[in-house]
């Protein structure tokens, strides 16, 4: 009787922790366990068929030595330079002109955001070979201005431009943030900054960017960690090439996990991005006290 | 010039410029329905996207199987075999966890909950191939569990995140009502938090399905039998297996594959923008 009343107490106290196990289970499972065991990996030759023979740290002097693998970094960092403030300056620019009381904002928010559901689709990526094709649709149109036209797959430029070019335009999700945050902002401000005679320009810069900077910072840091992934368009439409200009480290992951059976080399390569995402995030959110804006409510 | 015509003039410029961006945002889409009903040569010498002599031969072929194991219709199924106990288990155990979260108070309840947060930002890169070698080692390759079996444990815990947020700007009166009326917790969630959820969760659910239904590297990592291949390693598949490239065929497969998260998405649209205005979704 009294052990029950001692049981019953417990959960009475500690209900919330009963409805966190399954999550808790799968936390242990299918996240740490894995992570801290690629670490360990990642200090060995281990191959799927042969297992380990050997342990050290090779797989992280290879990384930094081999230089297809110090490319694929390289790479891998000025697709996400690229890539990352095109799409939010662009889903930004987009996000404030909706923001205007234009009649017809919705129809054109759902056209805009239709790339976002369906971009990361295989059909996409498919349609996107087509369209850069040599004699695709993008070319027909540059020949309709009189340019020469482009073999876009075959230069290193043109290839990375592509891969970006079909992430930039999966804006649609980072620009309903941005519509839900500029919503947010005063009308007043910028009442008072017109009558003071600033421009819809300098209104932009000086109170719409100000005032949404947390959300800015927000979309800035998933996207970085979104790029730095970044894995179908590479692998799927420039195919890495031509000669590995837009070879992502993902894809060296992918192909050494489970091409080559390497799960050594792949869990260190995998690792070394980890703390490339993270130095990043942890920089994101360090220099956010510099220039994101929480509001006055820090006493001043 | 007066400030009405200025005023007007802006205007004019805004939607100018709205549907100069919508059209280029589109067409590709447009052009893409357009070229399943072209041959090869009329695909590669017209950017427009009306056909001119139109053929169907695209769509023909489209469901023809390959090597007699699979065809298209066969590889959608198959995704839908992921998707559909995905979603299901997603809903219950994102909820089930951001009930915990987010309305109770016990021990090491801010511990836990800043390491679910920092899964958010756990890259999947990172887990793909230790996580294959311990499904390897279970024996769940090639089999549907790896993709389907985490949902249970509430592994996307970008859901739970979402739910917690949604779960915040819910007052708290009518849990406390329907427990001075003996609700225990659990019929406390079940008839009383779930109803107010119900939009969110169906914002949830939505994303899970899109996500679902194009998830690539998933299937491509898991699966190596062709009967259980899913559409995108399907397409995938045709798209690079095929000599002498017939266009209009796989962009007719590719167009077929991508309907059915189409109609998901203007039948709830809304439901969509609202999802991510207030999680700040991913994507």
């Amino acid at each position: 009787m009294n052990k029950k009343s001692g049981f019953s107490k417990f959960l009475s106290e500690n209900i919330g922790f009963l409805y966190i196990i399954p999550w808790l289970i799968g936390f242990l499972a299918f996240k740490v366990y894995p992570f801290g065991s690629s670490l360990v990996y990642s200090f060995t030759n281990y191959d799927l068929f042969n297992g380990i023979s050997k342990t050290g740290i090779m797989n992280y002097q290879t990384i930094f030595t081999d230089s297809d693998i110090v490319r694929a970094f390289l790479v891998t960092f000025k697709y996400a330079l690229f890539d990352v403030p095109l799409k939010l300056a662009f889903a930004l620019f987009i996000a404030y002109i909706l923001n205007f009381k234009l009649k017809g904002v919705n129809f054109f928010r759902t056209a805009y955001y239709i790339p976002s559901i369906l971009g990361g689709s295989i059909a996409i990526a498919i349609l996107w070979r087509a369209v850069f094709n040599t004699d695709g649709l993008i070319n027909a149109v540059v020949k309709l201005f009189g340019a020469e036209p482009i073999n876009w797959m075959a230069s290193a430029n043109g290839a990375l431009f592509v891969i970006v070019l079909l992430r930039v335009w999966q804006f649609g999700s980072s620009m309903v943030i941005f519509l839900a945050a500029l919503k947010g902002v005063s009308e007043d401000l910028y009442e008072a900054a017109s009558i003071d005679g600033a421009t819809k320009w300098t209104q932009f810069f000086k109170i719409t960017v100000p005032m949404i900077t947390p959300i800015i910072f927000y979309n800035l840091v998933t996207q970085l960690c979104q790029a730095f992934q970044e894995f179908n368009g590479p692998f799927l439409v420039t195919k890495g090439g031509p000669n590995g200009a837009t070879t992502l480290i993902s894809m060296l992951i992918y192909n050494n996990a489970f091409l080559r059976h390497k799960m050594g080399m792949a869990c260190a390569q995998a690792w070394v991005l980890f703390i490339i995402c993270g130095v990043m995030t942890v920089i994101a959110f360090v220099s956010q006290k510099k220039w994101v804006y929480y509001g006055d409510d820090d006493g001043r | 010039m007066t400030r009405e015509q200025r005023r007007q003039i802006s205007t004019v410029l805004r939607y100018t410029l709205l549907i100069l961006v919508g059209i280029i945002m589109v067409y590709p889409l447009i052009w893409m329905v357009g070229a399943t009903f072209k041959t090869n040569s009329e695909i590669f010498t017209s950017a427009w996207f009306w056909p001119k002599n139109p053929v169907f031969d695209g769509y023909n072929e489209a469901f023809k199987s390959y090597g007699g194991k699979i065809n298209l219709i066969g590889s959608m199924l198959n995704t839908y075999k992921i998707v559909i106990p995905k979603v299901i288990f997603t809903i219950i155990s994102a909820t089930v966890t951001a009930y915990g979260f987010s309305r109770f108070e016990f021990k090491g309840k801010g511990l836990w909950f800043s390491l679910m947060l920092s899964t958010l930002f756990l890259p999947q890169v990172v887990l793909n191939a230790p996580q294959y070698i311990m499904f390897n080692k279970w024996g769940w390759t090639d089999s549907y569990l790896p993709l389907v079996v985490p949902s249970l444990f509430a592994a996307d815990t970008y859901f739970v995140f979402m739910l917690v947020q949604f779960l915040r700007g819910i007052p708290k009166e009518l849990e406390e009502a329907a427990k001075i009326d003996g609700c225990n917790s659990l019929k406390t969630l079940w008839y009383v938090i779930v109803p107010m959820l119900k939009p969110s969760l169906v914002s949830c659910a939505l994303f899970q399905f899109m996500w679902t239904s194009n998830d690539f590297q998933g299937p491509l990592i898991y699966i190596a039998d062709m009967k259980k291949y899913t559409n995108s390693i399907y397409l995938r598949m045709s798209m690079d297996g095929d000599t002498g490239f017939q266009w209009n065929r796989i962009l007719a497969m590719s167009l077929i594959s991508i309907i059915p998260s189409l109609v998901v998405f203007f039948l709830a649209q809304d439901s969509f923008i609202d999802g991510i205005a207030a999680g700040g979704v991913k994507g």
